[in-house]
């Protein structure tokens, strides 16, 4: 399974809007959203008949047995995510701050501390005859976002390894669900956005990419709202040798789409023409890449 | 406590689920109008409030966080630490302890665990940040290292430089534990919405998550256009106050686009943001006389 990813650095800048074209463009049978706090393809794609839910759990959190604990404060003094807390008659633990390294129950002197399992998001598998769509929800405030993304992938490959190709919604950002999402992606096309804010975020995703090794691909988003701006990144990829896929203009018929739950694919408006050029260079890209 | 009698101006955090829905945007506007202020930019994946501040460069440092180093003489390769190590940043391959310090969560185990004391802790630097002005606000930002996996030290030591002035905090985008981490010490947040289905459902993912956190808070409906308002339907359905509206408006796209701030450039919307600032200082002191424990 070939893998493209959809990234940006920047949020907003429409991942979700081109993720949801490009699969209905490639008629996908597989594809995924890995931004799990903050997940938005299942609102534009078609309801599925089957739908598999599971929980996804992160690592174990501390618990503390209030009877056991004489107040001793070691665990408190111990913990670096300042995720002890100290009360009248025993400590407790904050779960939201808790990473579940376990120190506090390896030193606790009385053994009041246990290591309990604990949910941190649901994984959700949508599929329609052999079209599958993998995605997940993080329990607000949850850490270990890089391994539920992980989850994800791992899901959609379970089922869809003999597909040609998946297409991957990616989350904002740089850390470790970007990280986590990019790991044997094929190519990664990068959303990018034509002002200052957009050009400093996309230098900042190319170059993680790049660390990662994976081959990229530029487009910009809502051309038109500074094309100064836009010639400018036109330029960098050129530049720094960066395939650039062309340029969608802003367009009101995208927000329309998406109140609609449709894809702008589905109107003839700028955008629509525009994201299917975007579209068929990228895929090029991709078998290019494939090749190489 | 006298100190904690002693009146400080609020902290507010603009945060909003979604990207893009405009939270920098805010951010620097409601500082840009408050007589004084300190902005504090906790985006630091991808930092973007010092691209409109272009703030003086009055103090840097580097953010570090403790990694384990092993005295390779003293090491058995006993396995312990590996063992411990939840989060599998250490390895021992043959009897060579390897350590993996873009894993690490730097929680001291595996020095403990050691029987034969053979690990150590030294700093490792994973961003960098910076205090400036610009004008009458106080620019606090940082930046992680790029291949870095968590933010959250640089969000800590950016919020440690907190004074008692106004503060407005500009969060990163999601609901992870690097949001909860910028909202800390926040006394009001304001969730900024754009008028789209993935607005709303982002915006009820952070609305979530700052009534967990028993935070009180408000919306502001950003790039808004005629027609239907799934945010807005959601905060009227939600009891949520809405302190304003910023109409989507090409102009101000264009000067936010090149880094300029609106607030100080035009009087139009200069008036806009402070009515919104002096909306939620409002709801802020609304909020204190109720809870006279604060």
């Amino acid at each position: 399974m070939k893998q493209l990813l959809i990234l940006s650095g920047k949020g907003g800048t429409g991942k979700t809007t081109i993720a949801s074209a490009f699969i209905k463009l490639a008629q996908a049978k597989a594809y995924a959203d890995c931004d799990v706090d903050a997940p938005n393809l299942h609102l534009v794609m078609h309801p599925f008949p089957q739908e598999k839910a599971s929980d996804y759990h992160g690592l174990d959190k501390a618990v503390i047995n209030a009877e056991a604990c004489t107040n001793c404060g070691i665990c408190l003094d111990a913990c670096r995510f300042h995720a002890i807390e100290k009360h009248e008659t025993s400590h407790t633990v904050d779960p939201i701050a808790c990473e579940g390294c376990t120190l506090c129950a390896y030193l606790c002197p009385q053994q009041a501390i246990t290591m309990e399992k604990a949910k941190a998001g649901e994984l959700k598998l949508f599929s329609n005859g052999d079209e599958h769509f993998s995605t997940a929800t993080l329990l607000m405030g949850s850490g270990t976002t890089g391994m539920l993304v992980t989850k994800v992938k791992e899901q959609l490959k379970q089922v869809s390894d003999a597909t040609e190709f998946a297409i991957i919604d990616g989350s904002p950002g740089i850390g470790c669900p970007v990280i986590a999402s990019l790991t044997g992606v094929d190519l990664a096309l990068i959303v990018a956005e034509p002002s200052v804010s957009g050009i400093s975020d996309m230098k900042r995703i190319i170059e993680t990419s790049a660390k990662l090794g994976v081959t990229i691909a530029v487009c910009v988003n809502k051309s038109d709202t500074n094309d100064e701006l836009s010639s400018r990144i036109e330029t960098f990829c050129w530049k720094e040798g960066i395939f650039f896929a062309g340029r969608i203009p802003f367009d009101p018929m995208a927000v329309r789409a998406v109140n609609e739950g449709k894809s702008v694919i589905e109107y003839s408006c700028d955008s629509g023409t525009a994201v299917r050029q975007v579209y068929d260079k990228t895929l090029q890209m991709l078998k290019e890449t494939i090749r190489r | 406590m006298q100190a904690s009698i002693m009146a400080t101006d609020p902290t507010i955090a603009i945060l909003s689920g979604k990207g893009g829905t405009g939270k920098t945007l805010l951010s620097v506007n409601l500082s840009s109008v408050a007589a004084m202020a300190t902005y504090i930019d906790c985006d630091v994946e991808e930092p973007n409030g010092n691209l409109f501040f272009k703030p003086s460069r009055e103090f840097e440092k580097l953010v570090t966080v403790k990694k384990p180093v092993v005295d390779e003489t003293l090491c058995d390769g006993c396995h312990k630490c590996v063992d411990f190590c939840a989060f599998n940043a250490l390895a021992l391959i043959g009897k060579r302890l390897m350590i993996f310090d873009e894993i690490c969560h730097s929680c001291g185990g595996c020095i403990y665990v050691c029987p034969q004391k053979a690990l150590s802790e030294s700093e490792r630097p994973i961003g960098e940040m910076s205090i400036g002005h610009s004008g009458s606000v106080r620019c606090i930002s940082g930046t992680m290292n790029i291949g870095e996996s968590s933010g959250v030290p640089i969000i800590e030591a950016l919020l440690k430089h907190k004074d008692g002035n106004l503060t407005i905090i500009d969060a990163p985008p999601g609901s992870s534990c690097l949001v909860t981490e910028s909202i800390r010490l926040a006394d009001f947040c304001i969730l900024v919405a754009e008028p789209t289905i993935f607005g709303s459902h982002n915006l009820a993912m952070v609305h979530q998550l700052v009534t967990l956190l028993g935070k009180k808070h408000a919306v502001v409906l950003n790039k808004t256009l005629e027609g239907v308002n799934p945010s807005e339907e959601y905060c009227k359905k939600n009891n949520i106050p809405i302190l304003g509206n910023i109409p989507f408006d090409k102009r101000l796209g264009k000067m936010n686009s090149e880094g300029r701030i609106a607030a100080r450039e035009d009087a139009h919307y200069h008036k806009l943001f402070s009515a919104i600032l002096e909306k939620a200082l409002k709801e802020v002191s609304d909020e204190t006389a109720a809870d006279p424990q604060r």
